[in-house]
């Protein structure tokens, strides 16, 4: 997992590891100063000259500023490398989104895809910041600390063979105990926040029951509980600081007298006052940095949920590849189906389609009925290879499609998703997603044939009007249109439209359809709708149940022989005199 | 607690955060109402350990002293009684210190989490009273906020800030204090350096606050790309369009790594440089201590006691203490501006205007009396009748039977933009009444009234016979049953599901209302039938089986008056057919609402209401909207387009 993280450091690594050298000479002064303060204490209780003690000050003050210009550098190369490995992890997990098949993308709902790129980056950015601040320090200044305690206090410094043993020991105790805590209650807290965006969201149910008292007692409860675990988990951290203190007043204690006891016996030749002195900044100085390690290790260990949901989305592989000698050509737009059988995952049980042959020449168009569940947008999302097969192959243009490039095949066939989206930008920039050279002349043509320009010109700014987030100021049946028109924009080859007319009124369906016929006649159209008529007059029907093709033929064929055809067309046509 | 949990990624929109003194000391003055006892004590607690653990270096000078006095006679015997006087006075400071140390932090860390759970469950508590149209308004990304961001600003206040501040505050004044009283001199060279700090504080500090908002701002627009991206990522991949939905990206992320950089920059080289300002002014302490002590300067200051040696090692000891807390003081600077704006929404939301309800009429649990007049009775009976009590003391019942009425009825959501006009409805008991139109035409408009979602602006909506603004609005609500066309299903079990429309509802019952849903057959397929678990709004059901389940759900609370606004959209016609009979057995003598764009789902009702642009165009059964030849007639041949 670290390791998968640490590969989107990249250029910030030097930034990291200078942090971490400058960081040495900070904490190189700052345990040099109080040795120095400690001397001019002394000397000027020994009566020197003030030139002397000038000079001295002199020389700590130049100290100071070398301090203060490590720790400001310091502080900006760590910014600069937290942040920086903060823009690559998010930009790493984008990317790799990007490259997600549909397998993939099925994989991961995107709120958790948006958590994993904002508060969970953000929660490692910081821990990283933590750590490259204090990585060095801490030990550092432990190490120097000591050393120069033993120096200086000699004896005095035995003290912390008590301490320090203590502190570790207790501050290990509060973070083995406060750890499984936590991340067990911060899950329980997701939950929580979880269950207000359900209540939010579903508002109009609460009010619509009255069941707003119902919901504040559902809500008291869970609060409750994660009130309750939060408190004892904090509680257990909240040892930390009596257990500092506990430690820092026994170091006191003991360096005033046993530190007061070796000068007077020894009149001052073994030790002397100013040392006294250091010893106490000294051993401050040791606790801190222990305690700067239990926090930070602490830290870690609580954001490494984070960091493994970061590292889910980055060692997510792809499951679909180019082949190495990929065809960069579509010959046709013809399709075949030869034995085709998938399903989602190899673990499911059922096979989404079973035993699919099928042959479409290129032109015609293919109309698909069946209801909720057949396996209609399954069928077809194999043919531009948005899955792979589990046996049998797709062929298109006579050629396997798993030998195609991606982006040809793709290219090559269009198809309109049944969830369709528009993006955030004018309708202009979101046609050119279909060809992003297009001339105003194409998105014209294209909109004419998709039914879309007419209403588009009524817009106050025409193609240059904006598009909401999620294309809420359009209705369902002109985003339709424009997605069709979107679609229609690289000149496919196979064109795939997936329920994509069902907020269109019937008029407006057929003018589509006959558009389709006189003005791209040798592209390959495959329609799936609900409506019969949408379909009543392609030169193939497919009537899909259970993921097999349970009949096929054209409307007139299918009004005699299929049961589930004709069942679907009186439903359509019940009481109805003329359902054009 | 160590970490911002998410403290780091507020929503923020537009010019937030803006510092919000007043809400800040809202917040503070709910942490004393909500423990009047335990807040004061712990405050106290914070106070007395502060206090004590800055005298001990007063008495650090006196044993320093005393060892002055007697090292060079290395008479340990002689000075030992006097030493050990103050290093007991001492130890006992220490256990008092300790004491009250463990004692305020526990209480912390129960006050904090009690605090931000009672503020959360009063901000859940006031939301639930909050009118439709608040959540009509705000984006439910923006709701979520108050709880996630805003109430963890308020988090890192209480049990960050607000102790640190007492502490330390505390800290400064007493070590000013005692410096006072061993110097005037060195105190007044002193503070020359906090001006300084103060100075750098507000430069630099100020500085980080500005970015970090900007770094909010950044974070803001980077998560609504990411969202919208996520949202239509099978649209970019069909399109091909991953390099430049990259290059957007870049974009942002960029940005937000430049503000965010910037942010923590300033806030990162403000330790050191408070800090070094503390070494500095040490070193000019010493200089200047050295100097008076070799000029001989007479020291001024409020213990009258001329300077020494004894009195300029504790001194330069404090002056480390006092200049490391304001350090500490500086460090909360962003804390506190992000905390103030965060308690600003927050009391923004709780101080937002609550729905009203003036209704009196309550719906009761009636038995019919052989002479049809009606008695209220706590059981369940399965007759209910509205219960009226009127201005002159007496009480009447009326039979629940589910007859509606509009008259004349206009409505605006934005005043100025009327919605409705002149809307004259009538469904009697056991009616089907059906809602045709465009989008905007007002058919859910309509329905928002009956239930009092919204109120009318002018007319009368009378249920029973009785002016719906009379009757409560929760048991308006209970008697009428909504499907609405985006379903909404809560985390639990799919019987969990179901049972939400009445709680009391035995599973027989639920199962029963699944099957007249025609939703019984695709349950009972499911992995664990009625007990599967359902998360995140049913994702792993269907739309079409999310809408059966909502059906199931209104059908288990049995109420006299349906409204479904297209409640069958996603559902394909075969099936619909089968929920459409299985409605029609539930809605025996009962009145349904139904908007529908599909016309064949409302072909049958009894009468159709054609709106256009807020009026109703056209009304009559379906033979006889389609025999006038009007917009009906134009919609069912598909002359025109329903949206």
């Amino acid at each position: 997992m670290i390791k998968t993280l640490a590969k989107s450091l990249r250029e910030y690594r030097k930034p990291a590891l200078l942090t971490l050298v400058i960081i040495m000479g900070e904490v190189f002064f700052e345990v040099l100063i109080p040795f120095f303060t400690a001397d001019m204490i002394n000397m000027i209780k020994d009566g020197a000259a003030l030139s002397e003690v000038l000079l001295l000050g002199g020389k700590l003050a130049v100290m100071a500023v070398l301090s203060l210009l490590c720790g400001a550098f310091a502080g900006r190369t760590c910014a600069q490398a937290s942040t920086g490995f903060a823009r690559n992890l998010r930009r790493d997990m984008f990317t790799r989104v990007q490259a997600f098949s549909f397998e993939n993308i099925d994989k991961f709902s995107s709120a958790s895809l948006v958590t994993r790129m904002t508060t969970d980056v953000s929660n490692v950015q910081f821990a990283f910041m933590m750590l490259i601040r204090t990585a060095v320090r801490a030990p550092l200044m432990f190490i120097f600390a000591i050393t120069m305690a033993f120096i200086m206090g000699g004896r005095l410094a035995m003290t912390f063979v008590v301490v320090v043993p203590v502190l570790i020991f207790g501050l290990l105790m509060i973070a083995r105990k406060a750890l499984p805590a936590f991340r067990s209650v911060f899950r329980k807290y997701d939950k929580l926040n979880e269950s207000i965006e359900e209540n939010v969201r579903a508002m109009r149910v609460v009010k619509g029951f009255a069941r707003e008292d119902y919901e504040k007692r559902k809500f008291a409860a869970a609060a409750d509980g994660i009130c309750a675990d939060f408190t004892r988990a904090e509680r257990i951290v909240a040892l930390n600081m009596p257990l500092m203190q506990l430690c820092m007043y026994f170091n006191m204690v003991f360096i005033l007298t046993v530190g007061a006891r070796l000068i007077v016996s020894s009149a001052g030749t073994l030790i002397d006052v100013g040392q006294i002195s250091a010893m106490l900044t000294y051993g401050v100085q040791v606790l801190m940095s222990l305690m700067m390690l239990s926090m930070i290790y602490v830290m870690l260990t609580i954001s490494a949920e984070s960091a493994k949901r970061i590292s889910e989305v980055l060692v997510e592989e792809p499951t679909l590849t180019d082949p190495a000698e990929p065809v960069a050509q579509v010959a046709d737009g013809s399709i075949d189906f030869e034995n085709v059988s998938f399903k989602y995952s190899e673990h499911a049980k059922n096979y989404a389609l079973s035993d699919i042959s099928l042959h479409i020449d290129s032109g015609m168009t293919v109309g698909i009925l069946g209801g909720t569940g057949s396996s209609k947008t399954t069928l077809v999302q194999l043919i531009p290879r948005l899955y792979d097969v589990t046996e049998g192959a797709v062929k298109v243009g006579g050629v396997d499609v798993r030998a195609y490039d991606t982006d040809t095949l793709r290219n090559a066939v269009s198809m309109v998703l049944q969830k369709n989206e528009l993006f955030s930008g004018t309708i202009r920039d979101n046609l050119r997603w279909g060809n992003e050279n297009a001339t105003d002349a194409e998105l014209v043509e294209a909109c004419k044939l998709a039914q879309a320009d007419s209403f588009v010109q009524s817009f106050p700014d025409g193609y240059d009007t904006r598009i909401e987030q999620g294309g809420t100021n359009v209705s369902g049946g002109q985003k339709q249109r424009l997605c069709i028109a979107r679609a229609l924009l690289k000149k496919p080859k196979i064109l795939i439209l997936d329920d994509s007319t069902s907020a269109v009124d019937t008029r407006t369906d057929a003018l589509i359809r006959a558009g389709f016929k006189s003005f791209i006649p040798e592209t390959t159209k495959i329609i799936i709708a609900q409506r019969v008529a949408s379909v009543e007059d392609a030169d193939l029907i497919l009537v899909l149940d259970n993921g097999r093709i349970a009949d096929r033929g054209t409307h007139a064929e299918l009004m005699q022989t299929s049961e589930i055809y004709r069942e679907i067309y009186q439903q359509q046509t019940k009481g109805g005199e003329d359902n054009a | 607690m160590p970490r911002t949990r998410s403290g780091q990624t507020v929503n923020l929109k537009g010019g937030r955060p803006q510092a919000d003194m007043s809400a800040l000391g809202r917040a503070l003055r709910r942490l004393f109402a909500y423990y009047p006892r335990l807040a004061p004590l712990t405050m106290g607690c914070i106070l007395f350990s502060a206090v004590i653990s800055s005298i001990p270096s007063l008495f650090i000078q006196n044993v320093i002293a005393i060892i002055e006095r007697w090292y060079s006679t290395g008479d340990w015997a002689s000075a030992r009684p006097e030493i050990l006087h103050y290093v007991i006075i001492l130890a006992v400071l220490y256990v008092l210190a300790l004491l009250s140390t463990t004692l305020y932090t526990q209480l912390m860390a129960i006050m904090t989490q009690g605090y931000l759970n009672k503020l959360r469950q009063e901000l859940f508590n006031e939301m639930q009273t909050l009118p439709i149209r608040f959540f009509d308004t705000h984006q439910h990304g923006d709701v979520m906020s108050y709880y996630t961001n805003d109430i963890d600003t308020l988090r890192m206040l209480i049990s960050q800030s607000l102790p640190t501040f007492i502490q330390s505050g505390a800290i400064v004044l007493v070590v000013l204090g005692i410096m006072l009283y061993f110097s005037v001199w060195m105190t007044l060279v002193l503070l020359l350096g906090v001006v300084a700090m103060f100075y750098v504080t507000k430069t630099v500090g100020g500085g980080s606050a500005r970015y970090f908002v900007k770094q909010q701002q950044s974070l803001a627009e980077t998560e609504g790309f990411v969202q919208e991206m996520m949202n239509g990522q099978k649209v970019v991949k069909v399109f091909n369009h991953e390099s430049e939905s990259i290059a957007a990206f870049d974009r942002l992320n960029d940005a937000l790594r430049d503000n965010s950089y910037r942010a923590n920059a300033y806030a990162n080289i403000l330790g050191p440089i408070i800090n070094n300002i503390g070494n500095i002014l040490y070193v000019v302490l010493a200089i200047a201590g050295g100097v008076f002590l070799l000029t001989g300067v007479p020291n001024v200051s409020l213990s009258g006691s001329a300077f020494s040696i004894s009195i300029l090692v504790p001194f330069m000891n404090m002056a480390k203490q006092f200049t490391g807390n304001v350090n500490t003081l500086s460090q909360q600077i962003n804390q506190i501006v992000m905390a103030s704006a965060g308690a600003g929404r927050v009391f923004k939301l709780m101080d937002e205007q609550p729905e009203t309800d003036e209704g009196y009429v309550t719906l009761v649990n009636v038995v019919e009396n052989p002479d049809g007049s009606l008695t209220e009775t706590a059981e369940r009976t399965g007759k209910w009748a509205w219960r009226h009590p009127h201005g002159d003391g007496t009480l009447t019942y009326t039979l629940l039977k589910g007859d509606v009425r509009l008259t004349e009825v206009d409505f605006a959501y934005e005043e100025g933009k009327p919605v409705l006009h002149d809307v004259s409805v009538f469904a009697e008991p056991g009616q089907k009444v059906a809602f045709v139109g465009a989008t905007g035409a007002g058919k859910t408009t309509i329905t928002n009234l009956i239930n009092r979602f919204y109120d009318i602006a002018d007319g009368k909506i009378r249920y029973d016979g009785i002016n719906i603004n009379k009757i409560k609005k929760a048991d308006l609500r209970r008697s009428l049953g909504i499907v609405l066309q985006e379903t909404n299903l809560f985390t639990g079990s799919v019987m969990d599901n179901i049972r939400y429309g009445r709680l009391d509802a035995t599973d027989a019952e639920c199962v029963e209302a699944a099957r007249l849903a025609g939703a019984d057959d695709f349950i009972s397929r499911l992995p664990e039938g009625y007990s599967t678990e359902l998360t995140n709004n049913g994702a792993n059901l269907s739309q079409g089986q999310r809408q059966l389940l909502a059906i199931a759900r209104a059908a288990v609370a049995d109420p006299p008056v349906m409204i479904l606004d297209e409640a069958t959209s996603s559902i394909d016609t075969r099936t619909e057919a089968i929920v459409q009979r299985g409605m029609d057995k539930l809605m025996e003598g009962r009145t349904v609402f139904v908007i529908a764009h599909r016309l064949s789902t409302v072909m049958d009702a009894d009468v159709i209401m054609v709106l256009d642009h807020g009026r109703i165009i056209e009304r009559g059964s379906h033979e006889k909207l389609l025999a006038e030849k009007g917009t009906y007639y134009q919609l069912y041949t598909g002359a025109f387009e329903l949206e």
